[in-house]
């Protein structure tokens, strides 16, 4: 395992801080920007569509029936 | 700044390389198979030469005690070091360091054997656990019976708890079953 100098590459000498931050923060805007969009489409987007499609023809009134008739309420029997 | 938690280092090594000393070879051979250094150097803890890739200086070379040879290359270092051969640099490193950078950063088998015993102590505690749970616990609250519990859940299930997504919206409530 004998490597002559001649065979290395010279590795990076100056400027590491700046080399870290300019991948970190130039990586940061697209990979929160590509959560969001993912928090956005994969569980927002479902559940308000849930609770529309929940509430376009609930019958509140026949709910409160049935938890009537099932005895939850202390002073509506 | 490096002072206290390097004696730490050093005293932690010592005693483990004393314990090992009991064991032989055995163990090292198992982590590093095949490698190089086996020659007669000092071993620790009989020096005071510790290098880590933490702290890749130490303060004393390797070897200190040189022959006449040794002693006649090290006066030449004094002198111009284009001087040198190629051979001759690379036994004043020897000199100097007991292990290449590479040498000393070398993988090991040791996570093999540390995960091991990780995975030994996970189950020498599920033992216990398990005993204790059939000679120590007390009895459930009632709460915790299976009767308190389904009595609960039809509760729930009546009050139609989190009827959009959560737990009344899996409940087929004509059938009286759980949806598909």
């Amino acid at each position: 395992m004998s490597e002559r100098a001649i065979d290395l590459m010279k590795p990076q000498m100056q400027g590491l801080l700046a080399k870290h931050l300019r991948f970190h923060i130039v990586g940061a805007f697209p990979a929160s920007l590509g959560v969001a969009a993912f928090c956005k489409f994969a569980v927002a987007k479902p559940r308000k569509k849930a609770y529309v499609d929940f509430y376009r023809n609930y019958d509140s009134m026949g709910d409160f029936e049935e938890m009537k008739k099932a005895g939850i309420f202390q002073n509506a029997k | 700044m490096w002072g206290p938690p390097l004696t730490y280092h050093m005293f932690f090594r010592a005693a483990w390389s004393l314990a090992l000393r009991k064991g032989g070879p055995g163990i090292r051979e198992m982590h590093n198979p095949g490698s190089a250094a086996h020659s007669k150097e000092k071993m620790p803890p009989y020096t005071n030469y510790h290098a880590q890739r933490s702290y890749p200086m130490p303060d004393e070379p390797f070897c200190t005690e040189l022959n006449a040879e040794q002693r006649a290359l090290k006066e030449k270092e004094k002198g111009s070091w284009t001087q040198l051969s190629h051979d001759e640099k690379v036994a004043l490193y020897r000199l100097q360091f007991h292990e290449t950078f590479a040498e000393m950063n070398r993988r090991s088998n040791e996570w093999k054997t540390v995960m091991g015993c990780v995975f030994f102590f996970f189950g020498f505690t599920a033992l216990m656990i398990w005993w204790q749970r059939i000679y120590v616990f007390p009895q459930k609250p009632i709460t915790l019976t299976d009767e308190w519990k389904a009595q609960q859940l039809q509760r729930i299930l009546d009050m139609k708890g989190n009827p959009v997504q959560g737990l009344a919206s899996r409940w087929d409530y004509e059938k009286k079953e759980w949806k598909k």
